[in-house]
């Protein structure tokens, strides 16, 4: 009774239960630990990761929804900080506790590969899934607005 | 903030430098300390496995390859301490901020505890830069001194002529070590009583804009939060609370919760029943098979609408604790109804509030051999190790605290519960246990931010100028419950801003503690959030009463109060108050000081379906000299949006006892297409350093609500700032 799919590339075969959302089975039996739990209902955002390219939120995601399917986590961004959203998060000095900050990057990120010049309206539209409680909304948005300029320049 | 705790006296006097050289001869204990504190991304492991480790005092550690780490006693929360603490160290050590590494301080009161908050290792009260201001950089001068010392007796040379740049000390005929090849002797030395410090016009890392040095770390998804925690043997719990605060466990029944997966044991604790399992969601779902029977106690009859009125009946039966007179205002204003001048009265009031760090409640214990290991986010090290230790019936020093990133803290990570709980589910499975709550558990069993109602009166003379004025705020005291100050007693933690910088002639200031029967706690900027809404609402409707502008009537009476008045021109200015606002656009104003650091904020809103859309937020702050200016703004940034957050959507009620709102769907977040502009203006200054990770907080509220005021002539003095509220005004 394992389930198939694959995390960043890599090929997984998890034996939690089917019903067992997605976010447990990345940070405790694969343990990648980068996405985060913040609200177990879709609220928040901080779970956020991509299957098959798009957003979804992982804490109410049933792993037995993503078999044979392809998830990517923060893990998938450099670990080196490389990509042009974190050289930007870094630029801008965007976290604060950081804890929503995967999730954020996430969304930023699925954003980014379908709209390379996104409006305030167009990141409002992708981002407002995501709380920041120490509100680091504004640096968020200049961030996401240098980091498509730099990927427009690529 | 000035409160008293148990072992005031000897901490206070350990911290603030009294006995320097008792402070650094236990600076050997540190040592130790810094091999079980969690590191900033690895980077205490690596120091510690790059060769010896000196320790020339408590917050300087240097080895043998040069590796410098330089210890923060405050926990990263977000405010950016790992970087600012350590700068103060560095401009006095001559290290390039970028090439050092940071570690958490373990808890030792004595060396690490907080003098401004008088003795305490905690994290709070915006005080981690004004404790650390001299501090710091003493501690970082010290071992600079003993490292010339050490350079000096191993070259013979006069140690005048030596240099200490950069990690390098310098001599004549070209004389040089790294203060790592200096760290053993350096370390042997007695540590100077007196050491200069350089002149702040010779800064070259304080007062600049320094990138943070957590950020990589939370851009790659490394940054180690207490969810993040494992140990070998890990199992994890979930506990089941009562519904109400504070009700014990009558009874329970595991038997269908111990046949689920995973399941290894169900246990009981004094806060409810745990189930430990081998995975979190195991524990979670065996958790909701459980059936427990409630001692609900005496919180079972709660409810916000009862308490509020409690406490607005409390005003005029439960004791007052006078805070300031000036002549006779209550005389003042009695004349003046009688003779038929101006009397302005209104009350203020505030609901409760959650804290809602993102990161909810938990950490990881582990209880073996008659100690206690703690690992996760928190806000008082020494309390969790003193507190469990006492609970568990362990000695202190058996107790270790490492402190990993909070994923938030506002307050909510002052209190230790979840720490206590983690530790005896631990001892009770005898297993390294993590504890997590789940978002309802951290929403219903949090310590709330109290209801306060401010019953306000003033009347005015003919220029239109407050005669008189009384202030009144009744709430119910934090501080009593966390530090056992008795009722009797001000509490100073209900007084801040109380005292605005209005020059009016007579006033009378007082406070009614009244104990609501909630389990109340310290919420981000505390007292002022409560006391500038009355104030600076308030003075709007003198300003409206006396037919002035608000600005301008704030400034006739400010005459004498050169750093209020300057904040306060230079936002007015910078907002463009007194010019049109665009179409539909309307403008409020609002002036604070908290945390020694002077603040005036300009919202710019409109209205839509009957609320506040906030657009833009001019704010300028003189929190006098700075440590890293970027960080300022970010903090500045923060706090407006949690306070804005509050004063939109921010209620927490209780019925039977129990918390009604669970989850973001019914306690509202504010997001991102939400989120106004700011504009932020730091005066430059001189003066003594200022807080500035929670004064903003306080003044958006009053702020959106004068400009509420100018947008629909209603006066709204009651947040949150919803349809309803605004409608009954």
């Amino acid at each position: 009774m394992t389930t198939r799919f694959t995390v960043n590339g890599k090929t997984v075969d998890v034996k939690a239960e089917p019903d067992t959302p997605l976010l447990w089975v990345i940070r405790d039996e694969v343990g990648l630990t980068g996405t985060k739990f913040g609200c177990g209902a879709a609220l928040c955002g901080a779970c956020t990761v991509h299957l098959d390219g798009s957003p979804i939120r992982s804490c109410i995601t049933p792993v037995s929804a993503v078999a044979g399917k392809k998830v990517a986590t923060i893990e998938s961004l450099p670990h080196n900080n490389t990509h042009p959203l974190q050289k930007a998060w870094i630029a801008h000095d965007v976290p604060q506790c950081g804890y929503c900050q995967s999730g954020q990057l996430m969304s930023a990120a699925a954003l980014l590969r379908s709209n390379k010049n996104p409006s305030d309206a167009d990141i409002d539209a992708a981002m407002s899934g995501n709380i920041c409680r120490c509100g680091t909304y504004g640096r968020i948005k200049a961030a996401i607005k240098t980091a498509a300029a730099e990927m427009r320049k690529a | 903030m000035s409160h008293h705790t148990p072992s005031e006296s000897t901490s206070r006097q350990a911290a603030s430098g009294v006995s320097r050289r008792g402070f650094l001869q236990t600076s050997a204990v540190a040592s130790g300390g810094l091999m079980v504190g969690v590191n900033l991304a690895g980077l205490s492991a690596e120091a510690l496995a790059a060769g010896t480790l000196h320790t020339p005092n408590a917050w300087v550690h240097i080895s043998d390859d040069n590796t410098i780490t330089l210890l923060s006693a405050r926990s990263e929360m977000g405010q950016g301490v790992y970087t600012s603490m350590p700068m103060l160290i560095a401009e006095e050590l001559n290290v390039d901020i970028r090439q050092i590494k940071v570690a958490i301080a373990p808890p030792n009161t004595k060396l690490y505890g907080n003098a401004l908050l008088g003795g305490p290792q905690l994290t709070g009260g915006s005080s981690s830069v004004r404790d650390g201001w001299e501090k710091l950089r003493t501690a970082g001068a010290q071992v600079r001194e003993m490292l010339l010392t050490a350079a000096a007796d191993q070259w013979k040379v006069d140690r005048a002529s030596l240099k200490a740049e950069n990690g390098v000390v310098t001599g004549p005929n070209g004389k040089r070590a790294t203060y790592g090849q200096l760290a053993a002797a350096a370390s042997k030395l007695p540590v100077p009583e007196k050491v200069a410090l350089k002149d702040p016009s010779a800064f070259r890392i304080v007062g600049k804009r320094t990138k943070r040095l957590d950020t990589p770390a939370k851009t790659n998804g490394t940054a180690e939060f207490g969810i993040d925690v494992t140990l070998p043997g890990m199992v994890y719990a979930s506990l089941e609370q009562c519904p109400v605060i504070g009700g014990t466990v009558k009874s329970f029944d595991a038997s269908k919760a111990k046949t689920m997966p995973g399941v290894i044991d169900v246990v009981q604790i004094p806060d409810g029943v745990a189930v430990v399992a081998d995975t979190y969601w195991h524990a979670k779902k065996a958790r909701e098979a459980l059936s427990v029977t409630w001692d609900e106690g005496a919180g079972a009859t709660l409810n916000d609408k009862a308490m509020l009125e409690g406490i607005r009946a409390g005003s005029p039966t439960d004791k007052v604790l006078p805070l300031k007179a000036v002549g006779d205002a209550d005389a003042v204003i009695k004349a003046a109804s009688t003779s038929g001048a101006k009397v302005v009265k209104a009350e203020y009031v505030m609901p409760l509030l959650s804290h809602s760090p993102l990161e909810p409640m938990n950490f990881t214990a582990h209880y073996h051999d008659g100690k206690v290991d703690l690992i996760g986010p928190t806000q008082w090290q020494d309390n969790a190790q003193g507190t469990v230790a006492k609970l568990l019936g362990v000695k202190p020093e058996d107790v270790s605290v490492k402190t990993t990133f909070l994923g938030g803290g506002f307050g909510r990570r002052i209190d230790i519960d979840f720490i206590i709980q983690a530790a005896q589910i631990s001892k009770a499975v005898n297993k390294p246990v993590k504890l997590l709550w789940t978002r309802e558990d951290d929403m219903t069993h949090d310590f709330y931010r109290p209801q306060s109602v401010h019953q306000m009166a003033a009347a005015l003379g003919d220029d239109g100028k407050p005669t008189a004025m009384t202030f009144r705020m009744v709430s119910q005291s934090v501080t009593g419950r966390v530090f056992g100050l008795p009722l009797e007693a001000q509490d100073p933690l209900m007084t801040e801003a109380a005292i605005a910088g209005y020059e009016i002639p007579a006033t009378k200031h007082d406070i009614v503690k009244h104990e609501a029967g909630m389990r109340v706690g310290y919420w981000r900027s505390v007292s002022h959030a409560l006391n500038a809404f009355a104030n600076e609402g308030f003075i709007d409707e003198c300003a409206v009463a006396a037919g002035k502008d608000p600005y301008m009537y704030r400034m006739s009476l400010l005459t004498k109060q050169p750093r209020f008045a300057n904040v306060l021109k230079m936002a007015a200015e910078k907002s463009g108050w007194g010019t049109p606002a665009p179409a539909g656009r309307f403008r409020g104003i609002a002036l604070m000081e908290g945390y020694d650091t002077y603040m005036a904020q300009v919202a710019e809103i409109s209205v839509k379906d009957g609320v506040p859309v906030v657009h833009k937020v001019t704010t300028v702050a003189d929190l006098g000299r700075m440590v890293n200016p970027d960080t300022v703004e970010a903090q500045i940034q923060s706090s407006i949006i949690f306070g804005l957050t509050a004063a939109l959507y921010g209620e927490i009620n209780i019925d039977k006892g129990r918390v009604q709102q669970t989850n973001f769907n019914s306690y509202r977040m504010l997001r991102m297409n939400e989120a106004p502009a700011i504009d932020i203006t730091l005066v430059q200054s001189n003066e003594k350093p200022g807080g500035i990770g929670e004064p903003a907080t306080a003044l958006i509220g009053p702020a959106v609500a004068n400009a509420l005021f100018a947008a629909t002539g209603k006066r709204v003095r009651r947040m949150p700032f919803t349809a309803e509220n605004i409608k009954t005004a």
